[in-house]
């Protein structure tokens, strides 16, 4: 689904992401995990064409798409949701995810019709799977955090993407929180035959639901392979110790 | 139901039934030319046009962010279009005026390209900086703009056909131009909002909302902004066209920057979250102007005041701030 070859991207100097190699396959869930300034966000970002890398490719599906713009990248099938939550304030719940379908049908350019009636059977079957039913008529910016970036996925599912890259999903939440937006993830990954690739610091949630896990550290993939692998490396354990990667 | 709960539901989102307040205020308007002085009418004809170069903007500020300090440039051009076609080439207004929309659109479209490939401030500074070169050129090219003397005696359009109308042969040429206005700046404005309203202008509002997002939901931003610079220019273009036969004359400093300026503070002052908040600046700053010259020769002082006191207190302009007055009416009567 994912190939990711030699994908190399230094800031004046600094090298952020150094020949990175991974693959990620359909339906798989996979996860980067890494300390702070790893390069775990710049990697997506050069994944999903908001950066452009020094060198290396990017396969979508065999697809090269590497430099390509993020509004191309995302009609190719590739959805994405941002560590701090991102989505459109001022715009209601129903708002914020009829924009995305009207985007994603390509309906954009139409200047004459009114938007009003579009897409409301897809807005109210999106918002029972991400669980904002009652919260349609609520400004996207008065959400709970919680709720906010529910949302943030919603508006990643509208485009209908195959592979869905989500950068800390969990970021900021409570445990409670945290256990259920998993479940929910996984359900939808599920229900959908999604690829997801993510990026977490929570450790339990990433040796409870990754297939594969990749761990990055100062811009270079020191391991990747099943959770089981991946735990017992002894540089990834050299890496983390003392950050409670034994306990997981 | 009082008076007060039913401009709720005509401004509000809380609509059961509406108050058809367009109509109304459109038919009030046009019964002006009888019920008024013929300075009524003259007033009425400048906020009518105003009002329609600010709601032009206000498709760039409030729906999709952008901040355009050059707008007008696209007045200018628009004015200068339809006034040199009428006075030099002596085309008639029907084809003068939809040229000049076209012409300004046009130079829209093609200094937008430039200007949309620049974010915030950046882009606010490269359309000054496009208007400031337009109106250069206005202000020296003598043989076609007529430079610093400017364009004068721009003639009205033949209006012989509507003043033989049975209730219209009391009306003079002012008074008859004032119906072409303001049908012209009606349809004008129907256009936009259904433009506004459209899954076109949904998308502009992610782009005002989070541009980034907004692209990874898959929007071509560019591609959006320019559309939206390009229409908003020509619309301009069309208000320009309108002043120019108003004014008598077409001058350079109708493109020059404190014009851009003057729309701006309209549609902050009107307010620019609201679809119809730049039409009620254009009439507030109009009547104020009016009668504040009347008496002080400082109206730039106290214009300056104005926008201190909004800015700080109503942030959200007049229509902002009467919404919000509405809504905890509203709220306390369902309370």
């Amino acid at each position: 689904m994912l190939e990711v070859a030699g994908l190399t991207k230094s800031f004046s100097g600094f090298v952020a992401v150094s020949d990175v190699s991974l693959r990620v396959e359909t339906r798989q869930i996979a996860a980067v995990i890494g300390p702070n300034g790893a390069g775990k966000s710049t990697l997506f970002n050069l994944i999903t064409g908001h950066l452009r890398p020094d060198s290396g490719r990017v396969l979508l599906d065999g697809r090269d798409i590497t430099g390509v713009q993020p509004h191309e990248t995302c009609r190719m099938g590739l959805g994405r949701s941002f560590q701090r939550t991102n989505i459109f304030p001022k715009l209601t719940v129903f708002e914020n995810l009829q924009a995305a379908f009207i985007v994603h049908y390509g309906r954009g350019g139409n200047f004459w019709s009114r938007s009003e009636p579009l897409y409301r059977d897809e807005v109210q079957s999106l918002l029972g799977q991400i669980g904002l039913r009652d919260q349609a008529g609520t400004l996207g910016g008065t959400l709970s955090y919680g709720n906010q970036k529910q949302l943030e996925l919603g508006l990643a599912l509208a485009s209908d993407p195959q592979l869905l890259l989500l950068d800390e999903p969990t970021a900021g939440m409570s445990a409670g929180e945290t256990h259920e937006t998993i479940r929910l993830l996984q359900r939808i990954a599920e229900e959908r035959g999604l690829t997801l690739l993510f990026t977490e610091h929570d450790m339990e949630v990433v040796f409870g639901i990754a297939e594969k896990i990749a761990v990055l550290h100062q811009g270079r993939l020191i391991a990747e392979g099943a959770p089981a692998e991946v735990r017992n490396d002894p540089e990834v354990r050299r890496v983390y110790l003392g950050q409670g990667l034994s306990h997981a | 139901m009082t008076e007060r709960a039913e401009i709720a539901v005509g401004i509000g989102p809380r609509a059961g039934w509406r108050v058809p307040w367009t109509l109304i205020v459109f038919l009030a308007v046009l019964s002006l030319p009888w019920i008024g002085s013929r300075y009524d009418v003259f007033l009425g004809t400048q906020i009518a046009i105003s009002a329609l170069f600010a709601m032009s903007l206000n498709l760039l500020l409030g729906t999709a962010g952008l901040v355009s300090f050059g707008h007008a440039a696209y007045f200018g051009l628009g004015s200068y279009a339809c006034g040199i076609l009428m006075k030099d080439a002596g085309v008639p207004f029907s084809l003068a005026f939809p040229a000049a929309g076209v012409i300004a659109a046009t130079f829209a479209l093609v200094f937008g390209f430039f200007c949309v490939r620049l974010t915030k401030i950046y882009f606010a500074m490269l359309t000054l900086a496009f208007a400031q070169i337009v109106w250069a050129i206005c202000f020296k090219w003598n043989d076609v703009t007529g430079g610093d003397q400017g364009l004068p005696d721009v003639p009205f359009p033949d209006l012989a056909w509507l003043g033989a109308l049975p209730g219209f042969q009391r009306f003079r040429i002012g008074e008859l131009f004032f119906f072409v206005v303001l049908v012209l700046v009606a349809v004008s404005i129907a256009v936009l909002r259904r433009i506004t309203d459209s899954p076109f202008g949904r998308v502009l509002t992610t782009i005002r909302e989070n541009p980034e997002r907004a692209a990874f939901i898959g929007v071509n931003v560019r591609a959006y902004e320019l559309a939206a610079f390009t229409i908003a220019g020509g619309f301009a273009g069309l208000s320009g066209a309108l002043f120019g036969i108003f004014n008598r004359g077409v001058f350079a400093d109708f493109v020059f920057w404190s014009k851009s300026a003057d729309v701006m503070i309209m549609t902050i002052l009107g307010g620019m979250n609201h679809f119809w908040g730049p039409a009620v600046g254009a009439l507030v700053l109009t009547l104020l102007n009016q009668q504040i010259t009347a008496y002080t020769e400082y109206w730039p002082f106290v214009l300056g005041t104005i926008l201190v006191v909004l800015l700080f207190v109503f942030p959200g302009g007049i229509l902002g701030a009467l919404d919000a007055a509405l809504s905890r009416v509203w709220k306390r009567r369902h309370a």
